[in-house]
C-alpha cells in the first residue's frame, strides 16, 4: 500500500478525492458507484460510514447518510465494503467517520479491522486535535496514518500542532460550514491553503464546498495537493435515484471533467 | 481549551474543529466573568427582579397524606416563564452580553428553553432563532407562539423524528455556519465542555436555596431530593446542594415513555450505553452499530437520547441514583397533585412526583423528600386531555 505522500509525489497534478456515503443509496449500488469514481480516475478515495447524527453535515449528505441507513449498513458491513473497494484498486482509502461509530465498535478493533480491509486514515469528524491522544496510538499501532481537520478560524500554532500530528494529511476545510455544495469559493480558502503550504510539509487536502471543475482547478492552483469532493457526487445519487445507467454517466461525465481540469492546471 | 471538561470520564468536548474556537471564548469567558462582581450584581438583579428568585420551598400537604410521607416543593414553575430555565438563559444571555454578542441561537424541546431564550432576546435586544423538531412544535405550540411574540425567530426541524436530539443537530449545524456572530445558548447540563459546567453553574441556585430553605424550615436536611431528568440542568441545579451532604439521597427521574422493554423511551440512563453523542462523552440510547435511537415520552422536555455527562458520573460513582417512571403514572400523578394541591405541574416535572408517588408505603412516613418543581404545566394541558381521551376510548 502506497502512502498518502507516495501517491500525492507520484500525480503530476493536484489528487482528485471523491467522497461518497458507504452504502448510499444501498450496498451494491454504492459498491457500483465508487468503481465507476475510480475508473473516471479517482486518485484517492475518501469514504464516510453513515451516522444517524452527522452534525457536521448539510443536507445533501444527511440524505445520504440516511439512503444508506435505511438499507441496513453497519459497521461491519462498510469495513467489508471497504476490502471489496481496496481489492478492485489498491488507492488509498481515507474515512471520514463521527466518534460514536468507531467508540461503539472498540477503537483498537475498528482501526486493526479498517487496517485490514486497506484503509489508510481514519478522521474522526468530531474529535479535536486536544484528544487526539485518545486515537492516534491506536492508529499507529494498526499502521494508519493520521489525518486531522484545519478551519479557517484555527489559529497558526494550533494548525502547527495539526500539522504535527498528521502524518497522511490535512484536511483542509474551505469554510466555515458543514458539508454542501456551494455556488462560489469562500474567500478564506486560498489563504489558508497557502498559510498551511508556507508552514508545513504536509500535503494539503481541500474540501467542504468544491463543486465544480473550476473550483477544483482554483484550488489545485492554490497549491492543494488533493481535492475533496463530496456533497456534488452525492447529489447525482441523491438526483437519479430512479436511473442507475444515467447515474453511473453523469457521475463519470463530472468526474471525468473534474480529472482534465485538474490535469490541465500543471 | 483551559479545562477538560471531564466528570470522571465522561463529558469533554467532542465537536468538529470549526466550533473549537468558539467554545474555548466561551470558556474564557466564563472563567472571567463568573468572578466578576458586576457581572454577579447583574445577574442577582436580573434573577430577583426579572425572574423571581428566590422561589418558595413548599410543603404539600395534601399530596404527602396521598403518598405517606412528606413532600417538600420547589416552586422553580413559578419562574417567569414557568420553568427553571430562565435560570440558564439570563446567565448565558449575559455571558453573550458581556461577550459583546448580539445574535443568540437555542434549541428547545418542549418549548420552555426556547421560550426562556426568546425572553432574554428580547431583553437584551439580541436576534433570537430557537431551533425546535417539528412533532415539538405541533405538540407545543402555545411556546411556540410565545416566542414569536418576545420576536424570535422558531425554525421547524424536520430530520428524525423532529424532537429535541434533531433540533440540538441542527442548531450545530447553524452554529457552524454562523460561529462568528452567534452565541449558542444550550439549555441543559449537556453538550460539549464548557456547556454541562456552566448550566450548572446558573442552575445552582435552586439547590442551594433548597438547602437553606429546608434547614430554615426543618432544622434539619432532607432524607432524599428528586427530581426529573431529560439532558438534566434541573435535577443538577438542586442535585448541587447537597452532593456534599452524602445522607442525602439523590434520586433522578427519567422517563419509561411506553415502558422499558420497548424503544418508546428515553431512560438514557436507565438503559442506555457509553457513547459519544452532541460533544459528550456520556450514557446515550444506541444501538449496537453506535447508531442513536429516536425516542418516545409523553413529556417533550425529557425526549432525548443521552444526558448530561455529570449525571453519568454520579451514576457510575453511585452519589446519585436514576429511576424512571412511565406516561401512563405520570398520567395519573398529574391530575392527583393537580387535585390535591392546586398547582398544575409540567409534564416533565410530573416524573418525579410520579416516583414520589410510586414510593407509597416503601418509603417511612417521617421521611422528608424534596422535589424539583421544574416547570408549571399550562403547555401540557392540551396533551394531557388527549391522552385521557384516548385513554377513556381504550377503556369502552
Ligand atoms: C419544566 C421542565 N423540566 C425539565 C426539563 C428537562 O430538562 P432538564 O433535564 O435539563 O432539566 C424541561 C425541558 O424542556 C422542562 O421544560
Amino acid at each position: 500500500m502506497t502512502t498518502y505522500r507516495q501517491t500525492f509525489a507520484k500525480l503530476k497534478h493536484a489528487a482528485l478525492i471523491p467522497f461518497f456515503v458507504i452504502g448510499d443509496p444501498d450496498y451494491d449500488t454504492s459498491l457500483e458507484i465508487i468503481k465507476a469514481a475510480i475508473d473516471a480516475g479517482a486518485d484517492v478515495l475518501e469514504l464516510g460510514i453513515p451516522f444517524s447524527d452527522p452534525i457536521a453535515d448539510g443536507p445533501t449528505i444527511q440524505k445520504a447518510d440516511i439512503r444508506a441507513l435505511a438499507a441496513s449498513m453497519t459497521t461491519a458491513k462498510a469495513l467489508r465494503f471497504i476490502k471489496a473497494v481496496t481489492d478492485y484498486k489498491p488507492l488509498p482509502v481515507g474515512l471520514l467517520v463521527y466518534y460514536n461509530i468507531v467508540y461503539r465498535y472498540g477503537p483498537q478493533k475498528f482501526f486493526n479491522d479498517f487496517k485490514a480491509a486497506g484503509g489508510s486514515s481514519v478522521l474522526v469528524a468530531d474529535l479535536s486535535i486536544d484528544d487526539e491522544a485518545e486515537i492516534t496510538p491506536l492508529a499507529e499501532a494498526a499502521g494508519l496514518e493520521t489525518v486531522f481537520m484545519v478551519t479557517p478560524n484555527t489559529e497558526a500554532e494550533r494548525a502547527e500542532r495539526i500539522a504535527r500530528k498528521s502524518t497522511g494529511f490535512i484536511y483542509t476545510v474551505s469554510t466555515l460550514g458543514v458539508t454542501g455544495e456551494r455556488q462560489s469559493l469562500s474567500e478564506t480558502v486560498k489563504p489558508l491553503i497557502k498559510r498551511l503550504k508556507g508552514m508545513t510539509d504536509t500535503p494539503v487536502c481541500v474540501g467542504f464546498g468544491i463543486s465544480t471543475p473550476q473550483h477544483a482547478k482554483e484550488i489545485a492552483a492554490a497549491g492543494a495537493d488533493g481535492i475533496i469532493i463530496g456533497s456534488r457526487l452525492v447529489k447525482i445519487i441523491e438526483q437519479n435515484l430512479g436511473d442507475k445507467p444515467k447515474l453511473l454517466r453523469e457521475l463519470q461525465a463530472f468526474l471525468t471533467e473534474a480529472r482534465s481540469a485538474l490535469s490541465l492546471d500543471v | 481549551m483551559k479545562h477538560k471538561g471531564r466528570f470522571g470520564s465522561f463529558g469533554g468536548f467532542y465537536v468538529p474543529e470549526v466550533l473549537i474556537p468558539a467554545l474555548e471564548e466561551i470558556e474564557a469567558a466564563f472563567d472571567t466573568y463568573v468572578a466578576d462582581p458586576q457581572f454577579l450584581a447583574d445577574l442577582n438583579d436580573l434573577y430577583s427582579n426579572y425572574a423571581g428568585r428566590p422561589t418558595p420551598l413548599y410543603f404539600a400537604r395534601r399530596f404527602s397524606a396521598q403518598v405517606g410521607f412528606k413532600v417538600y416543593v420547589k416552586r422553580e414553575d413559578l419562574l417567569h416563564g414557568g420553568a427553571h430555565k430562565v435560570n440558564n438563559t439570563l446567565g448565558q444571555g449575559l455571558l453573550a452580553k458581556y461577550m459583546g454578542k448580539t445574535k443568540l441561537i437555542a434549541e428547545t424541546g418542549a418549548g420552555q428553553h426556547g421560550l426562556a431564550t426568546a425572553m432574554i432576546g428580547a431583553l437584551f435586544g439580541m436576534e433570537t432563532k430557537i431551533f425546535m423538531g417539528a412533532t415539538d412544535v405541533a405538540r407545543q405550540n402555545v411556546n411556540v407562539h410565545k416566542m414569536k411574540l418576545c420576536g424570535a425567530e422558531v425554525v421547524p426541524v424536520s430530520g428524525g423524528t423532529g424532537t429535541l436530539k434533531d433540533a440540538i443537530n441542527d442548531a450545530l449545524r447553524y452554529w457552524i455556519s454562523h460561529v462568528q456572530d452567534t452565541f449558542y445558548l444550550f439549555g441543559t447540563a449537556g453538550g460539549p465542555h464548557p456547556y454541562p459546567s456552566i448550566v450548572r453553574h446558573f442552575q445552582t441556585p435552586i439547590g442551594r436555596e433548597a438547602r437553606r430553605q429546608c434547614l430554615d424550615a426543618l432544622g434539619r436536611l432532607p432524607d432524599l431530593v428528586c427530581a426529573c431528568v431529560g439532558g438534566g440542568s434541573n435535577a443538577i441545579g438542586i442535585f448541587s446542594g447537597f452532593i456534599d451532604d452524602r445522607d442525602v439521597r439523590l434520586v433522578g427521574v427519567e422517563g419509561a415513555g411506553r415502558g422499558l422493554d420497548t424503544h418508546e423511551h428515553c431512560a438514557t440512563l436507565a438503559k442506555g450505553s457509553v457513547g459519544v453523542l452532541h460533544g459528550a462523552q456520556t450514557y446515550v440510547l444506541q444501538d449496537e452499530n453506535g447508531q442513536i435511537h429516536e425516542t418516545e415520552c409523553i413529556s417533550a422536555g425529557l425526549d432525548y437520547p443521552g444526558v448530561g455527562p455529570e449525571h453519568a458520573w454520579l451514576k457510575d460513582s453511585g452519589r446519585a441514583q436514576y429511576v424512571t417512571a412511565d406516561d401512563e403514572s405520570v398520567l395519573d400523578v398529574f391530575h392527583l397533585f393537580t387535585r390535591t394541591e392546586g398547582i398544575i405541574p409540567a409534564l416533565e416535572s410530573s416524573h418525579a412526583l410520579a416516583w414520589l408517588a410510586s414510593q407509597k408505603g416503601k418509603l417511612p412516613p417521617e421521611t422528608i423528600a424534596v422535589v424539583n418543581l421544574s416547570g408549571r404545566g399550562d403547555k401540557d394541558v392540551s396533551i394531557v386531555e388527549d391522552r385521557m381521551q384516548a385513554r377513556r376510548g381504550a377503556n369502552d
